[in-house]
């Protein structure tokens, strides 16, 4: 239990992030609200990316421009999984922008964004 | 009666639209338009009226609703979200403590030992400013030895950009003149414009070269300092949409209507294909390609990083601004 | 794990519920808006100069817009008139 706790201070970052996606997830499970629903995907997401960079820092070392005097590997951190966190923010604006159209639409058909008034107006429609 | 109720909605569902959009579109086409475009008053009267009158159709609705599914409105409904809610916070804690739990096996934070930072890394470092000329690492990785990842990722950024075209486009003209829908658009628009607004159009006069600069300068140094294609885009694409909340959508039609956003989008996603794609017929190794890498640190050097990051950069300038104009108005 | 890291995480964890317990949605978007730029500064502490620019753009900047617009779209935001009507 020490263990644990003493591991969870040192990796500081990762118990954050994984506290985030906990209520990101929470979020989306349980308001009523579309728009808070697309707000915790959204928390979700960047807390996916902040666990992913934290797997390349290296302490004492710098960021991963070439410098004069550093030419080794050993002067920076590691710079694959900036690469890929890169790619997955331009991936969850896109994945915002097509949610928000949907709700746009939605609430232009059935005037509500609740999820549960919705879905028993869908249900009545399908008689 | 049951069927009486259901044969009366089947037949107002025929299409998409609502019949609540017919009734607000026949009693807006009931006022004549120089009315509504000089009188403020007028327009918010009708929008009261217009709004009671769509809030008493959605009651009905509900009403006839609720007299066919009456134990799903009442009992059904609350045990159902009781259930829900149980699972839902048993679900959300399990996970979080089970990761929790994980945290122990992770390796040290900050270790140069990890796994993750094998020969991989250390080769992209080493060999990197030499092979591909770029002295931002990052930039060099993904436009060069990772380039159809990025070449993914415009893609994705091109589907949801035509997604959202699907879902909110309207009509503008139906046998040669304007559809109702698309005039109604324009009107709400209008209304909430800010006319003139003196503060902003001052703000936006000084701010907007400035940004789209600063956009600009970001990605054409992207293989030379932090920054890059995705940033620049983003920076060129809000500065776009600063100028069309100051000064409207007349004065930004000038210079960006839909054809601008297809040719510009299609030209830039050929190229980056084009460019990255003759290595298929060349021995699919693209690194060593004729075009000389120049001295690292010079703005054209980098061999194609360049041509690559302007095709980004555009790609993701249209799409911002096409988000924000689709969402606004449902036209370009 | 310096000091300003830590405060900066705790931050981030605050805005996060703060988010979520919010009752007006203008009000929630804009709480999103602040957490977007401390993931911003998060980032480059991280060392990582690249994901700290583009966050700043697309996080504080264009998504954020694009809530506000769909909050404007949905009728969400509520916009007193009591003055007009004095005048």
């Amino acid at each position: 239990m020490n263990g644990l706790l003493e591991s969870l201070w040192t990796h500081f970052d990762v118990t954050v992030a994984i506290l985030l996606f906990g209520i990101g997830f929470t979020t989306l499970l349980l308001h009523q609200n579309l728009i808070k629903k697309i707000i915790g995907l959204n928390i979700m997401d960047t807390a996916v990316f902040l666990f992913l960079t934290t797997q390349g820092f290296i302490t004492d070392r710098s960021a991963p421009i070439l410098k004069e005097g550093a030419e080794a590997a050993a002067g920076y951190v590691n710079p694959i999984p900036s690469g890929l966190v890169l790619t997955g923010i331009v991936v969850s604006v896109s994945v915002t922008a097509v949610m928000l159209s949907l709700t746009i639409r939605l609430f232009r058909r059935y005037h509500t964004l609740e999820i549960d008034s919705m879905t028993l107006m869908m249900k009545g429609e399908g008689d | 009666m049951k069927k009486k109720i259901v044969d009366r909605l089947r037949q107002r569902y025929a299409g998409d639209q609502s019949p609540l959009d017919e009734d607000m579109i026949s009693s807006l086409g009931e006022q004549p338009p120089e009315l509504m475009r000089t009188s403020d008053e007028a327009y918010e009267a009708l929008e009261h009226v217009h709004e009671s009158r769509v809030w008493e159709a959605v009651r009905q609705e509900r009403d006839m609703y609720q007299q066919i599914h009456k134990w799903s409105y009442s009992s059904g409904l609350r045990l159902i979200k009781r259930v829900y809610t149980t699972l839902a916070v048993l679900t959300c804690g399990g996970i979080i403590l089970f990761l929790l739990w994980t945290v122990n096996m992770l390796p040290p934070f900050g270790n140069p030992n990890n796994p993750d930072n094998n020969e991989v890394a250390a080769r992209y470092i080493e060999q990197g400013p030499e092979e591909t000329g770029a002295v931002n690492m990052v930039a060099g990785m993904i436009l060069d030895y990772r380039a159809f990842d990025t070449f993914g990722e415009t893609t994705v950024l091109f589907v949801a950009a035509c997604s959202v075209l699907f879902l909110l486009k309207l009509n503008d003209h139906k046998d040669g003149k304007p559809t109702s829908a698309w005039l109604e658009a324009e009107y709400d628009d209008r209304h909430h414009e800010p006319k003139n607004d003196q503060i902003l159009q001052f703000a936006a006069r000084l701010l907007v070269p400035i940004i789209l600069l600063f956009g600009f300068y970001v990605i054409m140094n992207g293989h030379i300092s932090p920054g890059g294609g995705f940033s620049g885009g983003a920076i060129m694409g809000a500065g776009l949409i600063l100028y069309l909340n100051a000064f409207g959508f007349q004065k930004t039609e000038r210079f960006f209507t839909y054809n601008t956003f297809r040719w510009i989008t299609f030209g830039s996603l050929i190229t980056y294909a084009g460019l990255k794609s003759y290595s298929f017929y060349t021995g699919a190794n693209h690194l060593g390609s004729g075009i000389s890498t120049g001295t690292p640190g010079a703005l054209l050097s980098a061999g194609f990083i360049l041509p690559l990051n302007i095709c980004v950069g555009l790609v993701v300038m249209c799409t911002m601004y096409t988000f924000y104009t689709l969402i606004r108005k449902g036209g370009i | 794990m310096s000091v300003l890291t830590v405060i900066v995480l705790g931050f981030l964890l605050s805005c996060a519920i703060a988010t979520c317990l919010a009752k007006d949605l203008l009000v929630s978007v804009i709480i999103f808006m602040a957490y977007s730029l401390l993931m911003s500064i998060l980032w480059m502490l991280l060392q990582s100069p690249d994901l700290a620019i583009t966050e700043a753009a697309v996080g504080a900047g264009v998504t954020s817009i694009l809530f506000f617009i769909t909050l404007k779209k949905l009728h969400a935001i509520k916009v007193k008139h009591s003055e007009e009507k004095d005048r």
